[in-house]
C-alpha cells in the first residue's frame, strides 16, 4: 500500500479515537441541563469524564498535526475554507476547556452557573459543527484549480452538512447518556437511562437517514455499504440494549456506529481528502500528501507512539473504572471572592 | 489594514497570550515535582502543603494554556494557509510529534494526578507530577523545533516540481544548531519564571507571617522562597549562557537580526551595547541618535565574541539581501521594535536573577526575613520574567521579519528554502474574516485573562490555609478496607 494511503487511514483512524472519546464527553456537556437538576447532579455528570475529557480532546490535537504533517494542502484548504465554522469550534472547546478546570475553584452558585452555560455551549456547538463540516467534506466543496476553498459560508450551509449536523449532535448526546448509565450511580443513571433509551430512537432516524443519503449520493464504491450496514445496525443494537438497560452493550454499540461512520465517510472520500464539486480540482492521497520521506519518519512514529497512548489512556479508564453517584460527590472545596 | 496585517496581528496576540501562561506551567510542574517528592521522601507535611498550594496555582493557570494552544495547532491552517501549503512537509512532522508524545502524556497524566490522590499508591502518584513535567518540557522541545527550523531552515530541499519545501533529514530538524541553543534557553526563561513566582509569593507570605508572629507558618514558607530563589540563580546563569550562545548563533544565521537587536544602521568596528538611546531608532536610519549610556565593544562580542570585531549595519545587510534576494523588498525588521524588544528582555530577566542573588544572602542560615521591602520586591518581582519571555519572543519573531521562514545566507549556507511573511497568508481568506476571529479571540482572551488574575490571585492570598477543605490525601494502601463508595478525594 502506498503510504499516503496508510496516512490516510491514519487520520481516519485519529478522527474515529477523537470521535468515540470526545464524543462521549461531548454528551455529558450536552445533557448537563437535562439530567443535572441539582448543582451536586451536574457534579456527578461533570466528574464521570473529569480525569479523562482532557486526554481525549488531544486526538482532535494529534488528527490537526497529523493532517498539517501528511496533507499539507488538505490542512492548508481544509482549515482556510472552513474558516467560520472552526472559528466557532475553538471558541467553544476554549471557554469549554477552563469552564471544565476552573468551575470548582470558586465556591459561588452565580460562578458555577456561568461555568455550567460554558460547558453546555462548548459541548454542543462542536458536536454540531464537526457533523456539518465532515458533512461537507464527504459532499464536496467549490476548489478552485489552485486547490483554493473559492466557496462561502453560506455554501456550507447546505440540507446535507446540516443534517450531518443533527446526525452527530444526536450521536453524541445518545452516546453520552449511555456513558453516564454506564458509569453513574443513583438518580443520575436512571434518568439517563431513560434519556438514552428515548434518544437512540431519534439517533437511529436521523443518522441511518444521513448514512444512506451518504451512501447512494457520494460513494463510489459498493464495499462501504458494508459500513452503512454496521453503522445501522448498530444504532439498531443500541435502541435494543438501550430498552433492556444493557448498558455496556449499548456502549459498545454507539461506538461502533461512530467508528463505521467515519469508515463510511472516509471511505466515500477516498481516493479524495477533500473532493471538489468540480472533481478535476479535488485534493487526493496523491496531490496533497507530503514527500515520502516524511510520512516514512511519521509511520514510524505514529507505529510507535499510538500502541503507548493507548495503553496508558487505557490504564486511566481503568484507574477512573467506579460509577460515581451523588453520594460520592464532597463538599466544594473552592474558596470565595470577598464581598 | 490587509488581510495581512490582521492575520500579523492575530497571530502575535494570540501567541504572547499563550505564552504569557505555558512559561510558568513549564517550570512550576517540575517544581511542584520536586516538592511533592520531597513530601514522598521526607514525610515532610510542609511540602505537602506547598505541594498542593502551587499544584493549585499550577492546574489553575495549566487550563487556560492548554485552551489557548488549542488555536496555535489550527491558525496555520486558518490565517496562513500558504505558509502551511508550503511547509507543511517539514514543519507539520515536529507538531505531530509534539501531539503524540507529549500532549497525551501532559492530559493524560495530569488527570491522573488531579484525581489520584487516594486512588493510586504514593509513589505512582507522585510518577504522574513527572511525567506530566517531563511532558511538558518535552512539547517545549518539539514546539522549537518547528519554530528553530523557520530561523534556520535545514535538512530541507525545494522542491520545484510540487513548488514546496520538502524534509530531507529529520535529524538535522531535530538536532538544528538554533534549536540547541533556543531549548535550554526557553526552558531556563520558564524556570527564573517558576522560580520568581515560587520566590514572590512565598516570600510575602512569609514576610507576613513574620510580621504576625506565626514564626510555624513562616517556616512553611521559608523552604518555597529557597526553592524559588536557588531556581532563578541557576536558571539566570543558564539564560546568560545560552542567550550568549544564541547571539552568536544568530550573527552567522541572521546577521540581519543581530544588527537590528542594536538598531545598527551602518557597519562598525567594536559596536557598543548602549543601555538607554534618546531620538527616532526607526528604519529612517537618519542617524538622529543620542545614546546616554552604552557600554563599547559590547554587541560585538555578542556576536563573534571579539570585542572589536567588525559588525555590518542593516543599510548594508538591506543591499546584500537585494542582491541575493531580489530588490523591491524591505529586508530590514522593524528596528523600533527590535531594538527595544531586545534590552526589555535582557533587563527584565536578569533584573529578576539578580534580585535573587540578594534574597538568597538574606535568607542564609534558615533565617526568615520580616522585612516589609522584601514582600514588596518579591511581588514586584513577579511579572519581570512573564514580561521578559514576551519580548524575547517578540524580538525573535519579529526581528525575523520579513521572512516568515528566514534564509541564511551567511558561512553555514542554509539558503535552500525561505518564504517572505507576505507570502504566507491565506488568499481564500477575506479580511473581514481575518478582523472577525481577531476581535472574538481576543475579546475572549481579555474576558480569560481577568478571570485567570483573580483566580490566580484569590488563590496566593489564601496561601496553604486554601488546601485544608480538601479530604486527605491518602493512598489507596492508607486504608484497604475503605468502602468503594466513599468520597471522591477530589472533584470539580
Amino acid at each position: 500500500m502506498e503510504l499516503s494511503t496508510v496516512w490516510f487511514l491514519l487520520i481516519a483512524v485519529l478522527w474515529t479515537g477523537y470521535l468515540v472519546l470526545e464524543g462521549f464527553d461531548f454528551g455529558v456537556g450536552m445533557l448537563l441541563p437535562i439530567l443535572g437538576r441539582s448543582d451536586t447532579q451536574r457534579r456527578v455528570l461533570i466528574n464521570s469524564i473529569g480525569p479523562v475529557w482532557d486526554g481525549n480532546e488531544v486526538w482532535l490535537l494529534t488528527a490537526g498535526g497529523a493532517t498539517f504533517a501528511a496533507f499539507p494542502e488538505w490542512y492548508a484548504t481544509m482549515f482556510s475554507g472552513f474558516y467560520l465554522p472552526l472559528l466557532l469550534i475553538l471558541l467553544a472547546l476554549i471557554v469549554r476547556v477552563v469552564a471544565f478546570e476552573w468551575r470548582g475553584k470558586i465556591d459561588d452558585d452565580r460562578w458555577r452557573r456561568r461555568a455550567d452555560r460554558a460547558l453546555i455551549v462548548g459541548s454542543w456547538v462542536p458536536a454540531v459543527l464537526w457533523g456539518v463540516a465532515f458533512g461537507n467534506l464527504v459532499r464536496g466543496v467549490h476548489l478552485g484549480p489552485d486547490h483554493q476553498y473559492v466557496g462561502t459560508f453560506i455554501d456550507l450551509l447546505n440540507p446535507f452538512a446540516l443534517l450531518g449536523g443533527a446526525t452527530t449532535a444526536l450521536i453524541f448526546l445518545s452516546h453520552g447518556a449511555v456513558f453516564l448509565a454506564l458509569k453513574t450511580g443513583g438518580e443520575v443513571r436512571e434518568k439517563a437511562a431513560a434519556l438514552a433509551a428515548r434518544s437512540s430512537v431519534a439517533t437511529l432516524v436521523v443518522a441511518g437517514a444521513f448514512a444512506i443519503w451518504t451512501q447512494l449520493a457520494y460513494s463510489s464504491v459498493a464495499w462501504t455499504w458494508a459500513a452503512t450496514a454496521v453503522a445501522a445496525l448498530a444504532l439498531l443494537a443500541l435502541v435494543f440494549a438501550t430498552r433492556r438497560r444493557r448498558e455496556g452493550w449499548a456502549f459498545v454499540a454507539s461506538a461502533v456506529a461512530i467508528v463505521a461512520a467515519v469508515v463510511l465517510i472516509f471511505g466515500s472520500m477516498y481516493p479524495d481528502v477533500m473532493p471538489g464539486l468540480d472533481p478535476a480540482n479535488s485534493l487526493t492521497v496523491q496531490n496533497a500528501s507530503s514527500s515520502d520521506y516524511t510520512l516514512t519518519i511519521m509511520t514510524w512514529v505514529a507505529a510507535l507512539l499510538t500502541p503507548l497512548v493507548l495503553v496508558y489512556q487505557g490504564w486511566t479508564y481503568w484507574v477512573f473504572r467506579k460509577r460515581i453517584s451523588a453520594e460520592q460527590i464532597p463538599a466544594h472545596t473552592g474558596l470565595t471572592f470577598p464581598g | 489594514m490587509d488581510a495581512l496585517d490582521l492575520a500579523r496581528w492575530q497571530f502575535g496576540i494570540t501567541t504572547v497570550y499563550h505564552f504569557i501562561f505555558v512559561p510558568l506551567t513549564i517550570g512550576l510542574s517540575p517544581l511542584v515535582a520536586l516538592m511533592q517528592t520531597f513530601w514522598v521522601r521526607t514525610g515532610d507535611e510542609k511540602w505537602l502543603r506547598l505541594t498542593k498550594f502551587f499544584g493549585k496555582l499550577l492546574l489553575i493557570n495549566f487550563a487556560i494554556g492548554v485552551a489557548t494552544g488549542i488555536v496555535q495547532e489550527f491558525q496555520f491552517g486558518m490565517n496562513w494557509s500558504e505558509y502551511s501549503r508550503f511547509v507543511g512537509d517539514v514543519f507539520g512532522a515536529p507538531l505531530a510529534m509534539e501531539a503524540l508524545a507529549a500532549f497525551f502524556v501532559e492530559s493524560t497524566f495530569l488527570g491522573l494526578w488531579i484525581f489520584g490522590w487516594d486512588k493510586l499508591p504514593k509513589r505512582i502518584h507522585l510518577a504522574t507530577i513527572w511525567a506530566v513535567a517531563i511532558a511538558t518540557n518535552l512539547s517545549a522541545y518539539f514546539i522549537l523545533a518547528a519554530n528553530s527550523w523557520m530561523q534556520h531552515p535545514v535538512g530541507t530541499v525545494f522542491n520545484e516540481r510540487t513548488g514546496r519545501a520538502e524534509m530531507t533529514d529529520i535529524g538535522a530538524v531535530l538536532s538544528n544548531s538554533t534549536l540547541l541553543a533556543a531549548f535550554p534557553h526557553t526552558i531556563a526563561a520558564a524556570f527564573l519564571t517558576a522560580g520568581t513566582f515560587i520566590a514572590g509569593i512565598g516570600a510575602w507570605w512569609m514576610v507576613r507571617s513574620v510580621r504576625r508572629d506565626d514564626e510555624a507558618t513562616a517556616h512553611v514558607y521559608r523552604p518555597a522562597v529557597v526553592l524559588g530563589v536557588v531556581t532563578m540563580l541557576i536558571s539566570g546563569v543558564a539564560i546568560a549562557g545560552t542567550g550568549d550562545q544564541q547571539a552568536k548563533l544568530m550573527y552567522d544565521q541572521q546577521p540581519m537580526k543581530m544588527s537590528s537587536a542594536e538598531a545598527l544602521c551602518e557597519g562598525e568596528t567594536g559596536a557598543s551595547l548602549s543601555l538607554l538611546t534618546i531620538g527616532d531608532v526607526s528604519n529612517s536610519c537618519d542617524g538622529n541618535l543620542t545614546t546616554i549610556v552604552s557600554i563599547p565593544g559590547v554587541t560585538s562580542f555578542l556576536a563573534t565574541g571579539s570585542f572589536d570585531a567588525y559588525l555590518p549595519g542593516v543599510t548594508e545587510l538591506q543591499q546584500r539581501s537585494e542582491d541575493l534576494y531580489g530588490a523591491g523588498v524591505d529586508y530590514r525588521p522593524n528596528l523600533v521594535m527590535t531594538y527595544w524588544s531586545f534590552r526589555l528582555m535582557i533587563g527584565l530577566g536578569m533584573g529578576s536573577a539578580a534580585l535573587a542573588a540578594a534574597a538568597l544572602w538574606l535568607l542564609r542560615r534558615r533565617r526568615v526575613v520580616g522585612h516589609r521591602w522584601f514582600a514588596i520586591l518579591g511581588i514586584l518581582a513577579l511579572p519581570t520574567p512573564f514580561l521578559a519571555s514576551s519580548f524575547g519572543w517578540i524580538f525573535t519573531e519579529m526581528g525575523r521579519q520579513p521572512w516568515v521562514v528566514a534564509p541564511n545566507p551567511n558561512p553555514s549556507g542554509v539558503d535552500g528554502v525561505w518564504m517572505l511573511t507576505a507570502r504566507g497568508v491565506s488568499t481564500s481568506v477575506s479580511p473581514g474574516m481575518v478582523l472577525t476571529s481577531m476581535i472574538a479571540f481576543t475579546a475572549l482572551y481579555a474576558v480569560l485573562a481577568v478571570v485567570w488574575f483573580k483566580l490566580m490571585h484569590r488563590y496566593a492570598v489564601e496561601g496553604v490555609a486554601a488546601s485544608e477543605r480538601d479530604p486527605s490525601p491518602d493512598g489507596p494502601d492508607a486504608d484497604p478496607e475503605a468502602p468503594d463508595d466513599r468520597p471522591l478525594s477530589f472533584a470539580y
